[in-house]
């Protein structure tokens, strides 16, 4: 049988499995932590730093965080927010994101954290950067100026054989998520679907396919993101 | 290229981990990476194409189109602009009748720019396929691109003008100078290899670290992490197989150190890994070398082979049974943010230089996921003095917190930029006067990620206490502009450096280069400088030091130089604060109707 621990969040005594990842023993305890890199299953990043939260007292990345016994863990100090909400706006002044015209509106991560976090303008510059679209893949369409580089795709989507599909390209503010032609070569219609699901914004979608669900009546649409596990 | 590709792969096993060895011997072969060699590079590793692409467009020497039969890269850091770079880019543009950033059409020459090469004491200096060019003159660079041209050799191009020292061993032949102006006790003064390995096999490995411990010896990179204790750490940690790493990645702009020591006292850092390695219990040890340093890598074999041949590495070192350390060195290719040690590891394992999240730490899942130290060249130094001369006297060194000595680069602006040990707690004052420096408008104290400081306070002692430092101090006199000169230049250092993983880094270091590009062209408002500073607050929450230190030249020279900020900012309609030039955007528009 697993051992359990005790530990602290926001002065609230909460219980999990040892060894826990903070972010699902959040949300077990009735806990919303954002996440936007971080997705379930697959190997936590740390990128994106929206789960940063203070491990007695120190800033952690709650995806990249194992709870124990005693840990006290604040999720939700004025700073954090503010850090978090900026987070969002950054990667809005960084990408050219058009809500209105894609295909993710209503699922779409980034725009569901952006409404609860109240985002109107940016306080951000915007680098208004020249990104492709790219279409050459008989599945999938890869639109570049929405990508958030979170790396879900890197981390979780395997061919058949196990090998990986996405990998990043260059770095720094030039960074790239790449498709190899040889190992996506014959994906499934299945895989493809699962790309476009675990990419928490646009910048994965299955060819000659969408808008199954009309805009208004999506996930997001109808219930804010987190309000499942906190209001 | 098949032959190639499939030879070099199989010199290295086939071992995707050694990627880095594998395309670094590949491009010395074929000149560059093209779409084709990656692709038989990926299958002959049985590894996707887009795996080793990712490694190699992250590093900026890796080049995926050819570069030329002689490829210039010339420094384009503070220092090297302070000693004339603009002049020497437009000679060499002019000569070789192409701009930078591409080839010749005659495919001779390629010009590119690149970061810090570790010269800044010898500046304007460039590297022309691995070898170094010194204080380069629009003359020199005018004769170079002709010598190319006329079918000259590298080492007719060259010269025979070698360096002091070790610079002019046969096997280095670099046109480099040491410069080294004030020898200390750790690093600089006369040594006996293998004397301290001799001792420190009558020792437990308890005792060693016990000794380093009561040394107080701190790591040298600039984090200044208890040497001893990492050790401790290493050793405890379970498992057979553990690394001991040697970063040798300088890359902070302004520091050139490591490079002085690896060339006049490489046996004293091989003795200083062998020993951790006893301490640790590892077998391995590896030499993570900036690929900038390239040319010292015969030399360093050579030194490697001769201590393996006097019992100093290898099998049985120092007669001891069982102790068994070897050495081998790894190239990095162009990426500042593997100085990190967590990211040299990664690097070391062939791939992108993106540093780890941590927990868990290198000592107990490094290189391979097996327990590693990282230390810093400087630090493994210290050590072999320690155990020669004891903890007593390594503590009669330096200050209350800051034990020993501390290697400094300075350049700059002053009379006698170079090397110069002193124990710790020298003040920033009497660099000054060592270097030979006048009218001294500003020094930056432990490079871009360190800090920007002014004449008050030029009292303040180099000490993990007050100024922690890596070891750079660059002097900015009176005649430069702070913010174009400095500032700008850091910025966009660390943009091109990030390695793009976390988003405060990869955006917002980009996002502060433009409002600093708007405030010197006399645009900027009050609220861009306030922003800048609460940007501060932000980039504290990436994962490493360089996410986190991005802004530092901003934000300490708006901390200790803001009337330098408040001078530019735009002074027009006090109610109202322009982001941008309105008269000149509307120019055209004037000029229709004045015409009309």
């Amino acid at each position: 049988m697993a051992s359990f621990v005790k530990f602290t969040i926001n002065g609230k005594t909460c219980l999990a499995e040892e060894g826990a990842q903070l972010v699902e023993a959040a949300k077990e305890n009735g806990i919303y932590i954002p996440t936007l890199c971080n997705y379930p299953g697959i190997p936590p990043k740390g990128s994106c730093r929206i789960c940063t939260v203070l491990v007695n007292g120190i800033g952690q990345t709650a995806c990249t965080t194992k709870v124990v016994e005693g840990m006290t863990v604040q999720t939700s100090t004025p700073e954090l927010e503010e850090f978090r909400k900026s987070v969002i706006e950054i990667l809005f002044a960084e990408g050219n994101h058009l809500c209105p015209s894609c295909e993710k509106s209503g699922s779409c991560e980034l725009q569901a954290l952006a409404y609860r976090y109240r985002v109107t303008v940016p306080h951000f510059p915007y680098l208004f950067p020249k990104r492709d679209v790219e279409a050459w893949h008989p599945k999938l369409v890869k639109d570049h100026n929405r990508c958030i580089q979170c790396k879900r795709c890197i981390r979780g989507i395997r061919n058949g054989k196990g090998q990986a599909l996405f990998a990043f390209g260059k770095r720094g503010d030039k960074v790239v998520i790449n498709i190899d032609p040889e190992t996506s070569r014959d994906i499934s219609d299945a895989l493809a679907q699962e790309a476009m699901d675990m990419c928490p914004v646009g910048a994965i979608l299955r060819k000659e396919k969408g808008f199954d669900v009309p805009i208004g009546k999506r996930k997001f649409d109808r219930q804010p993101i987190g309000s499942d596990i906190q209001a | 290229m098949d032959k190639i590709v499939t030879a070099v792969i199989k010199k290295y096993g086939g071992d995707e981990t050694r990627l880095m060895d594998i395309l670094i011997d590949i491009q010395d072969e074929l000149g560059c990476l093209s779409h084709e060699t990656t692709a038989h590079i990926a299958k002959a590793l049985g590894i996707p194409q887009v795996d080793v692409e990712q490694t190699i467009s992250f590093y900026h020497f890796f080049a995926r189109e050819p570069r030329g039969k002689f490829t210039v890269y010339l420094n384009d850091s503070v220092v090297a602009e302070f000693c004339g770079r603009a002049a020497v880019q437009a000679a060499f543009e002019a000569a070789a009748g192409c701009q930078f950033g591409a080839v010749s059409r005659d495919g001779v020459i390629g010009l590119f720019h690149t970061a810090c090469i570790g010269m800044s004491d010898q500046e304007p200096a460039a590297l022309i396929n691995g070898q170094v060019f010194t204080k380069l003159t629009p003359a020199r660079a005018q004769e170079l691109v002709a010598g190319m041209r006329a079918g000259q050799t590298l080492e007719e191009l060259k010269g025979k003008k070698y360096g002091d020292g070790e610079n002019a061993n046969p096997r280095v032949r670099a046109l480099v100078e040491n410069h080294i102006r004030r020898r200390g006790v750790m690093v600089f003064d006369a040594y006996q290899p293998g004397a301290a390995l001799r001792k420190v096999v009558t020792m437990s490995s308890g005792e060693i670290i016990a000794m380093v411990k009561a040394a107080s010896v701190r790591g040298r990179g600039g984090a200044g992490f208890p040497t001893g204790m990492k050790w401790e750490f290493a050793r405890k940690a379970p498992g057979d197989v553990k690394y001991i790493f040697c970063n040798a990645d300088e890359g902070e702009p302004g520091t050139f150190k490591d490079r002085v020591i690896l060339t006049e006292h490489p046996q004293l850092v091989f003795e200083g890994m062998a020993i951790a390695g006893y301490a640790v219990g590892a077998r391995h040890g590896i030499l993570y070398v900036r690929n900038e340093y390239r040319y010292l890598r015969a030399y360093l074999e050579h030194v490697l082979a001769e201590m393996r041949e006097k019992t100093l590495l290898g099998a049985i070192i120092a007669g001891k049974a069982g102790f068994h350390f070897d050495i081998k060195l790894q190239f990095g290719a162009g990426a500042y943010v593997c100085g990190e040690e967590s990211a040299l590891i990664e690097s070391a394992e062939g791939k992108r230089g993106e540093p780890r999240d941590r927990p868990p730490f290198p000592v107990e899942k490094g290189y391979l996921q097996k327990p590693t130290v990282v230390n810093n060249v400087e630090t493994l130094c210290s050590v072999v003095k320690v155990l020669l001369h004891g903890a007593e006297w390594y503590n009669r060194l330096g200050t209350e917190e800051s034990k020993g000595t501390k290697v400094l680069s300075v350049s700059g602006d002053c009379e006698r930029p170079g090397i110069y040990e002193v124990a710790w707690g020298f003040s920033v004052n009497d660099i000054l006067k060592m270097a030979g420096a006048h009218a001294t408008q500003a020094v930056q104290v432990g490079g871009p990620s360190g800090s920007c400081i002014g004449p008050a306070e030029f009292g303040r002692v180099l000490a993990y206490e007050d100024l922690a430092t890596g070891g750079s101090l660059i002097i900015i006199g009176q005649q430069r502009d702070l913010l174009k000169d400095v500032v700008l230049n850091f910025t966009k250092f660390f943009r091109d450096e990030s390695c793009g993983s976390c988003v405060p880094c990869r955006a917002l270091t980009g996002m502060a280069q433009i409002v600093v590009e708007r405030i010197i062209a006399g645009h900027g408002s009050a609220q861009d400088v306030a922003n800048l500073q609460a940007w501060a607050a932000i980039r504290k929450r990436n994962r490493c030091g360089l996410g986190q230190t991005a802004l530092n030249p901003i934000v300490t020279t708006i901390r200790n130089f803001r009337p330098l900020y408040d001078a530019r900012l735009y002074k027009g309609d006090e109610r109202f604060e322009p982001g941008f030039d309105l008269a000149a955007a509307v120019k055209d528009y004037e000029a229709a109707v004045a015409s009309a």
